[in-house]
């Protein structure tokens, strides 16, 4: 199988839908002459032109409610946010507009289409700019969240949202961009709504996605020198949730430990672990934990960067803790 | 009006009525609870929608505001369907979900009732996007009051229209109030029209409460539009009748100012014209009201024989995948 990083492997995935489908088109700031703030749309001016790659002024509320209205009237846009951060500008078209027209029509119009950029903590760039989104979107009935952490699961979730028929969040990540991985060669897609077991053990579940899905299976590796084993169970997708593949892990192992690199509070652990107490609790034979950023903005500072987010030896003590061993 | 014949005339006079008696019955169904939640009535300010809705084609996109009910109704839905769809119930335009403020008609390119102030500004822009994209020539008609002006979204939207020359001819219904506070104090330039010129934008202000005068001028920038690709704004200045929704306690404004501006109703004024020139007589006035007091009892008639929605559509049309 070819290896490719992230980026290369999401812009595999808008090229070929682009070519598939004249309906779908990319729009956002800087996506086009300047070949995308993060390379990920590089090339596509060139080969697509103009009107389907399309630079837009800074104005997130503008062009994301300009993409809702071409959705509902039959084209599939794709908005880019250069990063997700900025999509708090344009909340009120994603939340009260995108989510909610297909239910307030009575199923007359839907909105088919994709919103992604990188979210999530990046390199001390500060509280406006390093923080997780996902939270604000997997909380809305109507919007899809897509959180991938692979090369090849960045590129089939991309092409199912894009050809998916609801509004779909797709957040990437800056710190997943260069890394690589296998990817398939061809056509294939990956199925919204679809977990995925990572790495199959035996005494505990830790889920994770994205950025910590990393953090999470080097963690495995290291505990599997000292005999524990670690199944990692990657949601991929937040909303739709595949809650039956985390049951079935946990019901497997026992334990679970939840990671997100978002703040704790009512976070996507706050869920998931919820799931599992309803689902599993008589399955567990301890309660679940969760490591989570901590629950302050971002800081500049190196040191108290790191020390806000998981770290591979605070979720070592969590799966030590839910193990009873030290 | 010397290029309409009779008949399209008096359907238009015949809109505007329906429009009228529709507004003035679902206050009466809101007195018997039978239409709840918030209800802002279009009394005043059928000319705009009528005017300008009539010289677009079928195909043509129309997306308003939550005071829609007469621009769905100018667009070509049901009356049985809207009033049903106040009402709550099965055979709604939106099947009872989505209720006064959020009518949407697929069938007659109606892209709905949006009850965030200007929400739908960028939404009929991207309408319009989607008809310049696809290289046909459909016109999206955008409307929304005078309180939306000042949101964020309606200086993007225009800014994006007239940067990438769409189709869209946005249509600002200044009826003088935002809910209880008035142009000149929520405005610091009061002529609206004006904030096209910061986008390069054709703009201007018209008598909204004379309805050829709207369609004449809504018609010039619809040509603009569907032949050049030109995008305009068009001010509309008109007045409601009634409060701003059931709740409103009318203290912002006198009572003389509203008596004062009933005496230029749309209605009134566009059937005299037509009597002085004619066209109309007072038994066709008469037999037209009857028409309108038939279709209008016919709309309630239909609400009240529709069921409730079944509460399995409870949680249908979340995601269309689901359906």
């Amino acid at each position: 199988m070819p290896v490719m990083t992230y980026r290369e492997a999401l812009n595999q995935a808008l090229r070929e839908e682009m070519r598939r489908d004249p309906g779908v088109f990319l729009m956002g700031e800087e996506v086009g002459v300047y070949q995308g703030a993060y390379k990920v749309s590089q090339g596509l001016l060139e080969e697509f032109g103009p009107k389907r790659v399309i630079d837009t002024p800074i104005s997130e509320g503008g062009f994301t409610g300009v993409g809702i209205g071409a959705a509902m009237v039959g084209l599939r846009p794709i908005v880019e946010m250069m990063t997700f951060n900025f999509a708090l500008v344009a909340i009120d078209q994603i939340v009260n507009h995108a989510a909610k027209i297909l239910y307030m029509s009575g199923g007359q119009y839907n909105v088919p289409m994709v919103i992604r950029g990188p979210g999530g903590p990046a390199h001390q760039l500060a509280a406006q700019h390093s923080q997780s989104m996902e939270s604000y979107f997997y909380h809305v009935p109507g919007l899809k969240v897509v959180r991938p952490g692979t090369p090849k699961d960045a590129k089939g979730l991309l092409k199912s949202s894009i050809r998916d028929s609801d509004p779909v969040i797709f957040i990437e990540s800056e710190l997943l961009y260069g890394t690589k991985g296998e990817v398939p060669e061809g056509e294939y897609t990956i199925p919204l709504g679809l977990a995925e077991v990572k790495r199959e053990g035996n005494d505990v579940t830790i889920v994770a996605y994205s950025k910590m899905l990393l953090l999470a299976l080097e963690v495995a590796e290291d505990l599997e020198k000292e005999g524990i084993s670690v199944e990692v169970v990657d949601p991929r997708t937040l909303r739709p949730l595949d809650t039956g593949t985390i049951i079935e892990s946990v019901r497997k192992t026992n334990r679970a430990v939840v990671m997100e690199s978002g703040a704790g509070f009512a976070g996507i652990g706050s869920e998931i672990g919820t799931i599992i107490s309803e689902q599993a609790f008589d399955y567990l034979d301890a309660p679940v934990e969760r490591v989570t950023s901590a629950n302050a903005p971002m800081p500049y500072a190196k040191n108290l960067e790191r020390a806000k987010q998981p770290t591979k030896e605070r979720v070592m003590k969590a799966v030590k803790k839910v193990l009873a061993v030290s | 009006m010397l290029k309409l014949e009779q008949k399209e005339l008096i359907d238009l006079l015949r809109q505007m009525l329906v429009i009228r008696r529709f507004e003035e019955k679902c206050a009466e169904m809101y007195a018997l609870g039978k239409i709840g939640g918030f209800l802002h009535l279009y009394i005043g300010q059928e000319a705009v929608a009528v005017g300008a809705i009539s010289v677009l084609r079928p195909d043509d996109y129309v997306i308003a505001s939550y005071r829609e009910h007469g621009h769905a109704l100018a667009k070509g839905s049901d009356p049985g369907k809207v009033m049903a769809e106040l009402f709550g119930r099965a055979d709604g335009l939106c099947k009872g979900k989505g209720g006064s403020m959020h009518l949407f008609d697929k069938t007659r390119n109606f892209l709905g009732g949006h009850a965030i102030v200007a929400g739908q500004i960028p939404i009929g822009t991207g309408a319009a996007f989607a008809s310049k994209y696809e290289g046909n020539d459909q016109v999206t008609l955008c409307f929304f009051g005078d309180g939306a002006v000042n949101q964020g979204v309606f200086h993007e939207a225009l800014n994006l229209a007239a940067l990438w020359h769409l189709p869209i001819v946005y249509i600002c219904e200044n009826n003088r109030y935002g809910m209880g506070t008035s142009v000149d104090r929520a405005t610091s330039v009061t002529n609206l029209y004006r904030r096209a010129e910061a986008y390069g934008m054709p703009g201007e202000t018209v008598d909204g409460m004379d309805l050829l005068t709207v369609r004449e001028r809504v018609g010039l920038a619809v040509d603009r539009a569907r032949r050049d690709c030109i995008p305009s704004f068009i001010e509309a200045e008109t007045y409601r009748f009634r409060g701003h929704s059931m709740a409103d306690p009318g203290t912002y404004r006198t009572k003389d100012e509203v008596e004062e501006q009933k005496k230029h109703d749309p209605i009134f004024l566009f059937r005299d014209r037509l009597m002085a020139d004619g066209v109309l007589k007072e038994s066709d006035w008469k037999q037209l009201e009857r028409e309108v007091r038939d279709i209008v009892e016919g709309a309630v008639r239909y609400a009240d024989a529709s069921p409730e929605p079944p509460l399995e559509w409870l949680l249908t049309d979340v995601y269309v995948s689901e359906r």
